[in-house]
């Protein structure tokens, strides 16, 4: 092995790595806090909607859990415009994130859903609660705090899937790395840094992640 | 003047597949092989063999796959000296990656074995190794088997990545077909749903194993 690591370039360029960090801590926010949304969304109408809609959303998620994300982040960026609906790379790749993680998410909270106990449900349309407020009221809340440590690996996973939106030039760490290696042609140096980054970033969202947990749901009802 | 995309471009597409299912297989075998050490490292009576196990999985499973392929494919450039082909740097590089799934998953399940079978294994004055051999793995790997089909659909999935570093498989092979046709509205849709024919199945059968193994536990329980 002849190969002479030098590690020091990697320094020179750090602050443009830890804002490709950055960017991708933000798209990745982003992804979760709308993914979630659409799962909740998918979650309610597959619980409390018509056979249509149950139908339809089923569909989705299957179809997009069945299907890499790499192919689903092209469809969106490539395919798209050619019906019209044309996305900057930012935002198609933010729409690919958020329409994988619903489909994830969708039923990791119908799991939540399904362990509520059925007297809970029956004792709240006794009191006369609609099926919106028996959803937002009843069932949420607890169904949430159940698959909570699937839905934070989930979103982790997420995360470090956000990598491949790379490929469309969407600009996150990944994409700055890419051409930090092509302007110093220290490829291995770089990649190992930012893998390193990802490392972190993966455990900083797990920490941030419980200490969510713990302020919305161990004390008591919280908002 | 663009081709258009015909027979011969499908027949491309479908030529890719077995490219794809090659790279799964191969990374599932040998993938197994490190997931059963890490597995029983992991649930080892010795500390530092259970943290090396634990700091295996925690590298992977926090990292992104498309960096572990970066770092593997120059990584093995650095170290040989040799300018690898794209192959062997995936098939190590998602080798390496289903290692600390498998493992995960398959400590799992020979911790979900009750502790008394440990212990009457014990009481036969069998060895560790031939406590885990001929009592706990048999049972373990029972359990194991529907969470290991629905690894095997993630993995399918995740070669998609080695499109990225130009290796060909079924993504790759419609970013090819994409390129020469400027049909993308027909290309990726149809990749999508030839990874969508692979999956599924194995997917619909992960879940009835499933439900399959629950309704023998179910049963176990009552006597």
């Amino acid at each position: 092995m002849n190969y002479v690591f030098q590690f020091n370039i990697v320094w020179d360029h750090l602050p443009e790595l830890l804002e490709g960090a950055l960017l991708t801590i933000r798209l990745s926010a982003m992804a979760m806090a709308l993914g979630l949304c659409l799962a909740l969304l998918c979650a309610y109408g597959q619980s409390a909607g018509p056979w249509p809609v149950r139908w339809l959303v089923a569909s989705y998620v299957e179809l997009i859990r069945n299907t890499p994300f790499l192919v689903q982040i092209f469809i969106f960026y490539f395919s798209l415009p050619m019906i019209g609906i044309r996305l900057t790379a930012d935002a198609a790749a933010l729409a690919a994130m958020t329409v994988n993680l619903g489909a994830y998410a969708s039923e990791i909270v119908r799991a939540g859903i399904e362990a509520i106990p059925r007297g809970q449900i029956e004792a709240a349309r006794a009191l006369g609660l609609k099926r919106l407020q028996i959803f937002r009221f009843i069932i949420i809340f607890p169904a949430l705090k159940t698959v909570y440590p699937a839905l934070a690996s989930q979103f982790i996973l997420l995360m470090l899937s956000s990598s491949v939106v790379s490929t469309i030039s969407a600009v996150e760490l990944t994409a700055i790395t890419n051409s930090l290696t092509s302007t110093t042609f220290r490829s291995f140096e770089f990649y190992f840094v930012a893998t390193g980054l990802y490392l972190a970033m993966a455990l900083g969202f797990r920490a941030v992640l419980s200490g969510i947990y713990w302020t919305t749901f161990q004390r008591g009802r919280g908002a | 003047m663009a081709r258009s995309f015909g027979t011969a471009e499908f027949l491309y597409l479908l030529k890719a597949i077995p490219w794809t299912l090659l790279l799964s297989l191969g990374a599932l075998a040998g993938g197994g092989l490190i997931g059963l050490l890490i597995a029983i490292l992991r649930t080892s009576p010795f500390r530092v063999l259970r943290w090396l196990a634990t700091g295996y999985i925690e590298l992977f499973q926090g990292t992104p796959v498309l960096m572990q392929l970066f770092v593997t494919y120059y990584g093995l450039a650095v170290l040989f000296n040799i300018q690898v082909d794209a192959w062997p740097a995936v098939l190590l590089a998602f080798t390496l990656y289903s290692g600390a799934f498998l493992g995960e998953i398959w400590r799992g399940s020979i911790q979900a074995i009750p502790r008394p079978q440990w212990e009457a294994a014990e009481c036969l004055s069998l060895s560790f190794p031939k406590q885990l051999w001929y009592v706990i793995l048999p049972q373990a790997a029972r359990i194991s088997i529907p969470p290991t089909v629905g690894f095997a659909v993630l993995l399918i999935k995740s070669t998609s990545i080695a499109a990225i570093i130009g290796f060909v498989e079924l993504t790759r092979a419609g970013q090819l077909m994409t390129d020469a046709t400027f049909r993308p509205m027909i290309v990726y849709p149809i990749v999508a749903a030839l990874y969508f024919l692979l999956c599924w199945p194995l997917s619909l059968l992960a879940q009835t194993l499933e439900r399959r193994i629950d309704a023998t536990l179910g049963i176990s329980k009552h006597f």
